[in-house]
């Protein structure tokens, strides 16, 4: 098993695709295989088109047309409502308004939870201690206890920790709640590393700290990748742990977008909503675009071995 | 136990120990304190706020005389069944097709793994419209000639689960996708050689060579996969909230609701409580059973 | 000990009118989002900035409930409570004021006389515990509307209804001319409807008797049944795609003669008023369905959560005196579309059908309690449930009725 997966990292970084053999152009099985995924991409991408389609439009045009429809005006009206000057309650200032506080909780949310985890996997993997396994187990469990069931036992804790509703508390949390999945990730990535290494760099008296910093972090960019986009991704649309824990003066950019999708001026400001939900999400589609290389050669380390 | 096996002094373990800290606090304080704590108040009458007010098993009686909550392991059973086999199945299949030297793979990739990155909120509005009969695809297929095209997935109580698996399948395939393709690109370039100088068709070689040696990554996803299921809310929210009738409603669902809703916090701990054991009653079975498998 | 405090504070407060204190940010949570709501809120905070030193600052959460709730009570449970929240009343809220988080309004509710123009006098009841005051009610809602569009009617040469039976008849024509005889959404609303005839069809007697006595007898008369059957012809009345709709979209869509008609609650008024519609030219409202106009005195209340601040309490106490002045009743409830809970204030302003519901109010026999007033959440839940279970399959009334006679002999 080890045999496989101990020369990956510097292998897997030149590795292609390395399925079956390499096929004659246009034929049938080529067809095939583009047609096929070219139908799954159009199931993914009719959502996305619809969104954007749509928040192109100008409302008189949603009402009559159909959603597929392409825009016979484009308008970019509606993206400028959504980051200016869409309403939520009483202000009208578009989502830009929480678009600050969203990066303040995710840049050290994202730091935080993956500095964590990427040590508890080390020792997991590497410096294994009488109960490590256990407490594994425990988080895997915590992996499966759905979130708001631990809201009220976690306000209470915060606020006895006297961090209620400051950007520590909602950092804190975050990390918390993503120290599952990513110590499972972190955890077997390294143990998929080398064992030798490991072995020499113990001989040569380095110590817990020494090896992974030194040697470990380095060669472990791709799984730190893999980590940056999980908790981007969730830390970033994260709504209800947001406006619990970080406290009026942080509420991050999904309370301004719940209050525009949920909120209606009469008619439902459809493209707006569009508009609003595709800002929002930009963030980690951009970090998921210019990390995705790496993103898949990082997990491939990590969930090689169980 | 492990340390005994490896050659190194106590001392240098305690520093893992230290470094593990976090994790062992996290572990105790949150996962399983919030676990007694759930247990414990699942037999109080609490209401808005939780109260010591014992009422033993009431609260489990009621909760398995309520046909919500039947309906609501159902529709779970059903809801994960469905989407960890197609799930495991079309992100499977896509990762192989993507894995044969394909062209544009990176757009292929990034198309199959946007919807990962969008929030369920509005994704879920977006399944709502394609599938309004009035608005959406059916609407569509009609306009296009199909007059008899009149499929309304949502308002049906028999159909509305497979519009929640068909919204669930495109948010988490291409993630499940993106682990396959990475094992795939793990597995020794030699092994493919040593299957086709054998003479093994393609599809042999992936059922019975290439899978089996994806263990590690099929238990990651597994785990990935089967807890989003566990907890599944945001889209049934998003879509449907729980309509028509209580036809898509969801164990998790059923908890939020009477905790924050309905102000029954009792009620909502019991449900939670019956999920974590029957949880329990899977994961520690088999992480005993592979860590066990491991020790040399 | 914390009442002295406050009456030291409500002194202070009165000794030094405005100017001494310093203004404080008071941060106010509600889920008023929607057109009509978001407008009425700014009236309130308009009047706050104006006629306090203090700044009103908005904490709104869009969707009330599951989103709004479990904020609402981490954020007072975590020691960082907003100033002010709007929050259901009846006996959710009694948790909080018994561990003590919520500020005591007695004191100032005595002095100003709360008690002899709040009407009708059930409101300030339902924020009364144990004698002590801890909530001000803002306005009355009631559920028993029912909203239609009289061009939809007109321009297809059929009457426009008087009441239920009226419309229910006219449904098929109503198919025919592609128009949806009854729009409504997600499952809260499908409830109401069932709710709403709870009193239109089967009347007061039956409801109380049902809800308050919880009489079984009751619930297997004939009255009953007809609730059950009017709610059945309502389910065969309703679009494919409601599931999951918002209100307001449910509403907009009667305004655009998409749908007939709409069983909503008043607030629905405020939706019309935005779109520029005028009340019996443009569209009708029927209290009671045009069956039994009584009304539920429902409404949304505001607490205030206690804090250790002497500023903050005095702002919030402020701001509590001006909820209910008669200015701020007035253009508030204009705006929103609710009726004021004075009764010493005129509503000259009134449009067609907030005349009507003024009316109905101002007679014994008109008003009635909500069942968030008799029920506890958890049983009106399990109704809410079984009005969704009844209304999206072919439930037969019998079984409906026998399962309500089981939930009300439970109920707590």
């Amino acid at each position: 098993m080890s045999d496989i997966t101990m020369t990956l990292p510097e292998r897997s970084l030149s590795a292609g695709p390395r399925g079956a053999k390499p096929r004659r152009r246009f034929a049938p099985s080529t067809i095939m295989l583009y047609s096929v995924l070219i139908i799954a991409a159009l199931y993914y991408l009719l959502p996305l088109y619809v969104m954007v389609v749509t928040s192109l439009k100008g409302m008189p045009e949603i009402r009559m047309g159909n959603i597929f429809a392409p825009p016979v005006d484009i308008t970019f009206e509606p993206w400028i409502t959504a980051w200016d000057s869409a309403c939520t309650g009483l202000y009208c200032e578009g989502i830009k308004v929480g678009f600050w506080n969203s990066v303040k909780i995710t840049v050290p949310g994202v730091i935080v939870s993956i500095a964590i985890a990427s040590v508890n996997g080390y020792a997991l993997a590497n410096w294994r201690f009488k109960g490590s396994e256990i407490f594994f187990t425990i988080l895997l469990f915590g992996a499966f206890i759905p979130y708001q069931v631990l809201l009220y036992p976690l306000v209470i804790l915060l606020r006895e920790l006297g961090i209620f509703s400051t950007l520590t508390g909602i950092v804190l949390v975050h990390t918390i709640f993503g120290m599952p999945i990513l110590t499972l990730l972190f955890r077997n990535y390294f143990a998929a590393l080398p064992v030798e290494l490991f072995k020499a760099a113990r001989v040569d008296g380095a110590g817990f700290w020494q090896i992974f910093l030194q040697i470990y972090l380095p060669m472990s960019l791709p799984i730190f990748v893999v980590g940056l986009i999980l908790q981007v991704t969730g830390i970033w649309n994260d709504f209800l742990f947001g406006v619990v824990f970080a406290g009026s003066q942080n509420y991050p950019m999904t309370v301004q977008l719940n209050n525009i999708v949920n909120a209606v001026q009469g008619v439902k400001q459809y493209n707006v909503n569009m508009a609003a939900t595709l800002l929002t999400g930009a963030v980690p589609l951009f970090v998921y675009f210019v990390s995705g290389r790496l993103f898949v050669r990082g997990i491939a380390a990590g969930a090689v071995k169980g | 136990m492990a340390a005994a096996t490896r050659p190194f002094s106590l001392f240098r373990n305690a520093s893992a120990k230290i470094a593990a800290l976090p994790m062992i606090l996290t572990a105790l304080g949150v996962f399983v304190g919030g676990t007694i704590w759930t247990i414990v108040y699942s037999f109080t009458d609490s209401r808005l706020l939780p109260s010591t007010n014992f009422v033993g098993f009431s609260q489990y009686a009621r909760l398995f005389d309520t046909p919500r909550w039947s309906v609501s392991i159902y529709n779970l059973a059903v809801y994960g069944s469905l989407l960890l086999v197609f799930s495991f199945v079309v992100g499977f299949l896509l990762a192989a097709l993507m894995d044969q030297k394909i062209r544009f793979e990176s757009t292929f990739r990034t198309i199959y793994l946007y919807p990962f990155a969008l929030s369920f909120i509005v994704t879920g509005l977006i399944w709502q419209w394609i599938l309004d009969p009035g608005l959406g695809l059916p609407k569509l297929m009609r306009d296009l000639g199909f007059e008899q095209f009149d499929l309304a997935l949502l308002g049906n109580p028999d159909t509305v689960l497979f519009a929640l698996v068909m919204a669930g399948l495109w948010q988490s395939t291409g993630f499940v996708m993106v682990l396959m393709l990475a094992g795939l690109r793990g597995i020794d370039n030699e092994i493919w050689k040593a299957a086709r100088v054998d003479g093994i068709p393609a599809w042999k070689t992936y059922l019975f060579i290439i899978v089996p040696m994806m263990k590690g990554v099929f238990i990651t996803t597994l785990v990935i996969v089967a807890s989003g299921i566990v907890r599944l809310y945001d889209l049934v929210v998003a879509m449907t909230q729980g309509g028509p009738g209580f036809a898509s409603e969801v164990p998790a669902k059923y908890v939020y609701d009477f905790m924050f809703q309905r102000a029954n916090l009792g009620q909502g701990l019991a449900a939670s409580t019956v999920m974590l054991v029957t949880v329990f009653i899977i994961l520690v079975p088999w992480a005993l059973f592979v860590f066990r498998e491991k020790k040399p | 000990m914390r009442i002295g405090t406050i009456a030291a504070v409500l002194a202070a407060s009165t000794a030094l009118p405005t100017g001494a204190a310093h203004a404080v940010d008071l941060e106010v949570t509600h889920w008023w989002t929607s057109g009509g709501e978001a407008a009425a809120v700014k009236v309130l905070a308009d009047n706050f900035n104006e006629n306090t030193e203090h700044t009103w600052v908005d904490g709104a959460i869009a969707g009330s409930g599951t989103t709004a709730n479990p904020i609402i009570i981490s954020r007072i449970l975590g020691g960082n409570p907003m100033a002010a929240t709007q929050m259901n009343t009846g006996r959710d809220a009694e948790d909080l004021i018994e561990a003590g988080l919520m500020t005591d309004l007695t004191e100032l509710a005595e002095e100003e006389g709360w008690a002899d123009f709040i009407r009708p006098a059930r409101l300030l009841e339902t924020c009364t515990f144990e004698g002590r005051i801890y909530c001000v009610p803002i306005n009355i809602h009631s559920w028993q509307w029912m909203w239609l569009n009289r061009h939809v009617f007109e321009d297809n040469g059929l009457e426009v209804p008087t009441n239920w039976q009226e419309l229910a008849e006219a449904a098929p024509a109503l198919r025919e001319a592609d128009v949806i005889p009854l729009a409504t959404g997600a499952p809260w609303q499908v409830d109401g409807i069932r709710n709403v005839m709870q009193t239109a069809i089967g009347g007061v007697e039956t409801f109380l008797a049902v809800n308050q006595d919880k009489s079984e007898d009751a619930i297997r008369s004939d009255d009953n049944r007809a609730v059950w059957e009017a709610f059945a012809q309502a389910r065969e009345m309703v679009d494919d795609a409601y599931s999951g709709r918002d209100w307001n979209v449910a509403t907009n869509m009667v305004i655009q003669g998409d749908a007939a008609a709409q069983i909503m609650g008043d607030w629905a008024q405020g939706e019309f008023a935005m779109a520029g519609q005028e009340a019996g030219v443009d569209y009708d409202c029927l209290p009671g369905l045009g069956n039994n106009a009584v009304l539920d005195t429902g409404g949304d209340a505001f607490y205030f959560p206690l804090i250790e601040d002497e500023a903050t309490r005095q702002a919030q106490l402020e701001l509590a005196s001006m909820l209910v002045s008669q200015e701020v009743q007035v253009e508030f409830n204009l705006t929103k579309g609710s009726l004021p809970i004075r009764g010493d204030i005129d509503m000259e302003a009134a449009n067609a059908c907030m005349a009507k519901g003024l009316e109905i109010l101002s007679s014994e026999e008109g008003v009635m309690p909500s069942t968030e007033q008799m029920l506890d959440s958890d049983t009106q839940g399990q109704m809410i449930d079984l009005a969704l279970q009844f209304f999206s399959s072919d439930m037969s009334v019998d079984d409906a009725i026998e399962r309500q006679a089981e939930i009300i002999s439970q109920a707590r």
